[in-house]
């Protein structure tokens, strides 16, 4: 038996406590279950089931497991599509539910007739078609892309009342297969007056965004797959630059043109969207990164507990600037912590999933995550956010953006009829 | 020149893409007219072509009001005339408090828009739009011509406004 007696406030058990099998012994607060009813054969036992799909689909009983969706209308505006944490689990998201933003609907793209054309400060222009790419040696990498503005609802000066989905489903994780750009880039053959590299989508809006060429050079990749297949529509087919660990805006979709010059081109999303306004009134630009974030979605709001007893507490850590190093976990507000298992593989730039077991004893419960990532960096405590940051002026909407690159704690309160709301603490 | 020193000259001309698939179709400058539509802050990339405010003006009414309102006062989407103070972080971003360089609106509108209608204006559209735009923030007289000369020597209000978040990464 191992050690089970809590390693921080409210119940927290050593994050060891159930690995590699074999039972565990849990000291304090013991639940006793209610007898079981008898067994009976359930009517699919009974007869034949349904003819396979030639594409599968979920169970219909997990209708629930969608994207929410911002203008399902299809109105003159952009349209969100966010992935459904809270009941996913694991470090992939399904390529049906991976975030989508899309500023004027999803292209479709006929993969014979697209081209993605290198152009600028090469000493070779050059054109490919997909199945000129598709011959090219390929690399797969697990990486996560989110949204400059996900998260972004944690900026308001009270919690938003939210969940997961809504307020951190602008990030997804995914196998991404392609090309790697310098191979591209040196086949074009870089001028070295060329410090950026601006790429361009096919799409109706043409979204454009300067990248550094150091990061063209160093891991970005013409993605053709994402977990196996194909691009899906919303995620760029039949070609997407892949940034990893950068801001998903510039992980341009429906790539068709990269233009190599001497200098960023001040597109709208880089000189306006993406330029976080600072409480002086001067603006971040070239944010770039994703910063070291994590947030639990197991439990947290709509996953009500059933009562008190066992549950494992888990979640999503992730940092654009590496691996996840460490996370800690609180049931307290704070007031201590215990370190979450982290589930192998542990990869640079993609999501990471934490685990940790719980013993609820029924009482109120506050529970927050906090990241480190491998190159030192801490995920801010609210209140180191908030410093350097700012407050929105005004409680924003579920979905809303009053600023961007929120990597602060988020914090759920249970409360002893075991719903879960979400709270700053 | 002795066929060994050419033999070793071609391979050299060519020996960086020896090694990888080389699968690229070359691209003249023609070739890339069409999708060639980058503008950058210093003007590089403005097409030739001019308008004006005037000319502007029943464009924005018959292509653009429909969503961004009458005189470009905010409707279904973006108000693109006016330059609230910016308070806080959530401010409203418009073009004449926040946009820092004046090349990005023909940039953007060539690009992006009319929202249904992408590429669908001619350069010089795209010039006027710009114009009517730029003046009815009082960013440039009424009279104004709008050119690849002067739309990058118009100055923004809040040209100075940013920080770079973290600089090595602009190396």
């Amino acid at each position: 038996m191992r050690n089970t007696v809590p390693v921080a406030g409210n119940g927290l058990l050593d994050r060891r406590a159930f690995l590699r099998g074999g039972a565990a012994l849990i000291s304090g607060y013991i639940v006793q279950p209610a007898a079981a009813e008898p067994l009976a054969d359930a009517p699919w036992s009974k007869e034949p089931g349904m003819l396979v799909p030639a594409y599968g689909v979920p169970s219909s009983h997990e209708k629930a497991a969608a994207r929410m969706l911002s203008n399902p209308k299809g109105e003159p505006r952009t349209q969100h599509a966010r992935t459904p944490h809270h009941l996913l689990q694991g470090m992939t998201t399904p390529n049906g539910l991976h975030f989508v933003i899309s500023h004027a609907g999803d292209p479709d793209i006929d993969p014979q007739m697209h081209r993605l054309a290198i152009h600028g400060l090469v000493k070779r222009p050059l054109v490919f078609t997909l199945e000129a790419l598709a011959r090219y040696p390929m690399v797969s990498r697990f990486t996560f892309v989110e949204c400059g503005g996900n998260s972004a609802p944690l900026f308001s000066p009270e919690p938003v009342q939210a969940g997961v989905q809504a307020l951190h489903g602008l990030a997804s994780c995914a196998e991404w297969t392609g090309v790697p750009l310098s191979a591209l880039l040196e086949e074009a053959g870089v001028d070295p007056k060329a410090r950026w590299m601006v790429a361009e989508g096919a799409d109706a809006p043409h979204l454009s965004r300067s990248v550094p060429l150091a990061k063209a050079l160093d891991d970005a990749m013409i993605a053709l797959y994402q977990n196996g297949e194909r691009l899906m529509p919303g995620n760029g087919y039949p070609m997407r630059l892949l940034l990893p660990g950068w801001e998903g805006n510039m992980n341009v979709k429906w790539l068709r043109r990269l233009e190599l010059t001497a200098a960023p081109a001040m597109t709208y999303y880089e000189s306006r969207t993406y330029a976080p306004i600072l409480p002086d009134g001067k603006a971040y630009r070239f944010y770039f990164l994703q910063e070291v974030k994590s947030f639990i979605t197991h439990p947290s709001p709509g996953l009500a507990l059933k009562g008190p007893g066992f549950y494992e507490i888990s979640g999503i850590a992730y940092s654009g600037n590496g691996r996840i190093a460490k996370v800690m976990v609180s049931a307290d507000g704070g007031a201590t912590w215990a370190q979450a298992a982290l589930q192998e593989p542990v990869l640079s730039k993609a999501f990471t999933r934490f685990r940790i077991p719980w013993q609820w004893n029924g009482a109120p419960a506050v529970l927050q995550s906090r990241a480190w990532d491998e190159a030192g960096n801490v995920q801010p405590t609210r209140a180191q956010l908030v410093a350097l940051r700012g407050q929105a002026s005004r409680v924003s909407a579920p979905t809303g953006f009053p600023s961007q690159h929120f990597n602060g704690p988020t914090t759920w309160a249970i409360d002893p009829a075991g719903s879960v709301r979400h709270v700053y603490a | 020149m002795s066929t060994l020193r050419f033999l070793t000259l071609a391979v050299f001309s060519t020996g960086t893409f020896a090694a990888g698939p080389n699968l690229g179709q070359p691209l003249t400058s023609a070739d890339l007219s069409a999708w060639s539509i980058n503008v950058l802050p210093d003007g590089t990339g403005l097409p030739p072509g001019s308008g004006t405010a005037a000319k502007g003006a029943p464009l924005f009414a018959q292509k653009c009001a429909h969503c961004h309102g009458e005189g470009g006062k905010g409707g279904i989407n973006a108000s693109l005339v006016g330059a609230p103070p910016i308070k806080s972080i959530d401010s409203p971003k418009t073009i004449a408090n926040f946009w820092p360089y004046a090349t990005t609106l023909f940039d953007f509108i060539r690009r992006a828009m009319p929202w249904q209608q992408p590429r669908s204006l001619t350069d010089d559209e795209v010039y006027s739009l710009s114009a009517y735009i730029l003046a009815m923030n009082k960013l440039i007289g009424e009279q104004d011509e709008m050119n690849a000369q002067t739309l990058p020597k118009v100055r923004m209000p809040n040209r100075d406004g940013f920080i770079p978040r973290f600089p090595e990464k602009m190396q």
